[in-house]
């Protein structure tokens, strides 16, 4: 609980700041089986005021992570120390934590700052203290330094989340992505959208704004394209967008649906969804030359193509047998087989990007919600206990689900660890959230 | 118009009037009274109150009436999860089917919509679907294919936000747009 009322607080502080947070996440299920951390705030070692508070922004990607909670600062059993040299191992004999990130700030030249940081294996030193004294180093699990401009502050503490995320667990850290998604907002004259934010919602950007739905976003492998469907011209239409030279392309504008795009694991060609020949059908265009190619030839719908990591195959959601269920096709021989059975719906799904699971919407009872089977054994998992999931996104390290849902009435977006463990909803200030997309490492 | 309110007048006024005869009850009648009075104008103009009776309409001229009150409704219902017409909209899309016919110059654009279960992705198949059975009903009546166009906006825009049953099946709907 302390931690929480603490998170809140820090909830709190982000939003005061200037650039302003619209998503401010609020952890519904999992901060119990976090494992515990200590993170000391970074000691200031200029004149005046100390700059951003680099500790709070590894703080959060922690608790965010689902995998860890940190200390309340509070209790720790030394303060104001910000290098290795100053941990003394025998007072932390009794911290219930496996780890500690401590680390120093100091000016660096004109708006320039040097961020070092250690990461000490607390259990490691707590063991070693008890046979007497050892050099401070033997614990040290990582320790780095860089120079860095008041700009960079934040994406630097995602950068440390990374290295302690992924020494702790094995599993590399996804703290510096972002997401896009699209805002609603329908007592606006152009009401929808298109959104890009850190993946934690901080440095919200507007993309696209449309007085006509915008819908899908999905990133190209490199982090640096989006592609969506936009209805700017009364009908559907998909785009591709650099979100650093804001050049758009209209790649696919067929009659009737062009939708749900996907990029090839190369970034040169899109899985989309086009009905020009009657039903919606899977197709593959090339972006340079915008050649297409038919992947499925059904009477029934087929739709939310996406790829394997491999680039061999594709899942898409079909509804040949009857209700929508999730499909494989083959690319080489254009072989089909059935993916799902359980429940009555499965669609939209996404392969892990380890290859080994595939995260979907189930519908079992009539609810909608966010389900994740294993590939080998088949065992399929529900993950999420909310209302209308759709839109499911995977984190690039495969840990994380972002999905769009309603909560109070609203179009929300939420998370949940692949695991399930751990939920999070990300409120919205204005309007209804919707189609949340992760993007790649970047 | 005023041939079309009295016409309207005449649908809802015949069967109180064949109520009222039927019953004898007390009740009924100051039910009946209770909501002449409810209107209010009448009393605020002084008691005075005036009746009329309704033009003598051609079987022909009450068909067009009809039509042209049926084709005010451009909203046709779907069930969950379905495009089918159903019945209950034969006697609309007859009348829009029936002026198109007619006027072989005039252009509608059928806008399919579903409501918010399921993936946006699939809705937007879902709507296509819906609005191409009205589209292919209307061309059942000869409605030339050339004067018909489709879109689907899936669930991008509810008529309904309340995310009930109620609000779902609101949603579930194919537009005829002139």
């Amino acid at each position: 609980m302390k931690i929480l009322a603490k998170w809140l607080a820090l909830a709190v502080l982000l939003c005061t700041t200037p650039a302003k947070a619209a998503l401010d996440i609020v952890i519904t299920e999992g901060v119990d089986a976090a494992r515990p951390i200590a993170v000391m705030p970074f000691v200031w070692q200029g004149p005046g005021a100390a700059p951003q508070a680099i500790a709070d922004v590894v703080m959060s990607d922690l608790v965010r992570s689902g995998t860890f909670k940190p200390l309340d600062e509070l209790g720790l059993p030394q303060r104001n120390i910000g290098t290795v040299a100053q941990f003394q191992a025998n007072s932390w004999s009794s911290v219930g934590a496996e780890a500690l990130v401590l680390g120093t700030v100091k000016p660096y030249g004109t708006d320039q700052y040097l961020v070092s940081f250690d990461l000490i294996d607390l259990v490691k030193a707590q063991n070693q203290a008890l046979k007497g004294p050892v050099s401070a180093t033997e614990f040290l699990m990582d320790s780095r330094q860089t120079v860095i401009s008041a700009a960079q502050f934040r994406q630097y503490g995602h950068r440390i989340s990374d290295i302690v995320y992924e020494k702790l667990t094995g599993i590399r850290g996804a703290f510096l992505t972002r997401i896009s998604y699209v805002v609603v907002n329908h007592t606006q004259k152009a009401p929808y959208q298109l959104m890009v934010a850190d993946y934690d919602g901080v440095n919200e950007q507007m993309l696209l704004r449309s007085p006509e739905p915008l819908m899908s976003p999905t990133w190209s492998p490199d982090g640096r394209r989006l592609a969506y469907v936009s209805f700017e011209n009364k009908k559907a239409e998909i785009f591709v967008q650099d979100l650093y030279t804001q050049v758009r392309t209209k790649v696919s504008s067929f009659p009737g649906i062009n939708g749900a795009p996907a990029f090839s694991p190369d970034g040169k060609s899109l899985a989309i969804t086009l009905s020009k020949d009657g039903q919606p059908e899977i197709y593959i265009i090339d972006i340079a030359t915008k050649a297409i190619k038919r992947i499925t030839n059904h009477y029934a719908i087929d739709t939310e193509p996406s790829w394997y990591p491999d680039g061999k195959s594709l899942i898409f959601t079909s509804e040949r047998g009857g209700r929508p269920q999730i499909y494989r096709v083959e690319l080489s021989s254009g072989k089909v087989s059935r993916e799902t059975f359980e429940g009555e719906w499965n669609l939209g799904g996404s392969i892990t990007p380890d290859g080994r699971s595939m995260i979907f919407v189930n519908r079992t009872n009539g609810k909608f919600n966010i389900a994740r089977m294993d590939l080998s054994t088949r065992f399929m998992q529900v993950l999420t206990s909310t209302r209308l999931d759709e839109s499911p996104s995977v984190a690039p390290n495969g840990t994380m689900v972002i999905y769009g849902t309603t909560y109070q009435g609203k179009q929300v977006l939420a998370a949940v660890s692949t695991d399930g463990r751990f939920k999070a909803r990300l409120p919205a200030g204005q309007g209804e959230v919707k189609s949340p997309s992760w993007s790649p490492f970047l | 118009m005023d041939l079309n309110k009295l016409l309207k007048a005449m649908l809802v006024a015949l069967p109180i009037m064949a109520l009222s005869a039927c019953s004898s009850t007390s009740e009924s009648e100051t039910d009946a009274m209770g909501s002449t009075n409810g209107s209010g104008s009448e009393l605020n103009g002084g008691g005075i109150q005036t009746g009329g009776v309704g033009a003598m309409l051609s079987a022909e001229e009450q068909q067009r009436q009809q039509l042209e009150d049926l084709r005010k409704q451009h909203i046709i219902y779907f069930d969950f999860d379905r495009s089918e017409v159903q019945t209950d909209f034969a006697a609309i899309l007859e009348a829009h089917g029936t002026y198109l016919v007619e006027h072989p110059s005039v252009r509608v654009l059928i806008e399919g919509h579903a409501d918010e279960r399921g993936t946006p992705e699939y809705n937007i198949a879902l709507g296509e679907r819906r609005a191409k059975a009205v589209a292919k009903y209307l061309q059942g009546m000869g409605v030339q294919p050339s004067q018909m166009s489709v879109v689907s906006y899936g669930e991008e825009k509810p008529l309904d936000f309340s995310r009930t049953d109620e609000g779902f099946g609101k949603n579930r709907r194919a537009v005829l747009v002139y």
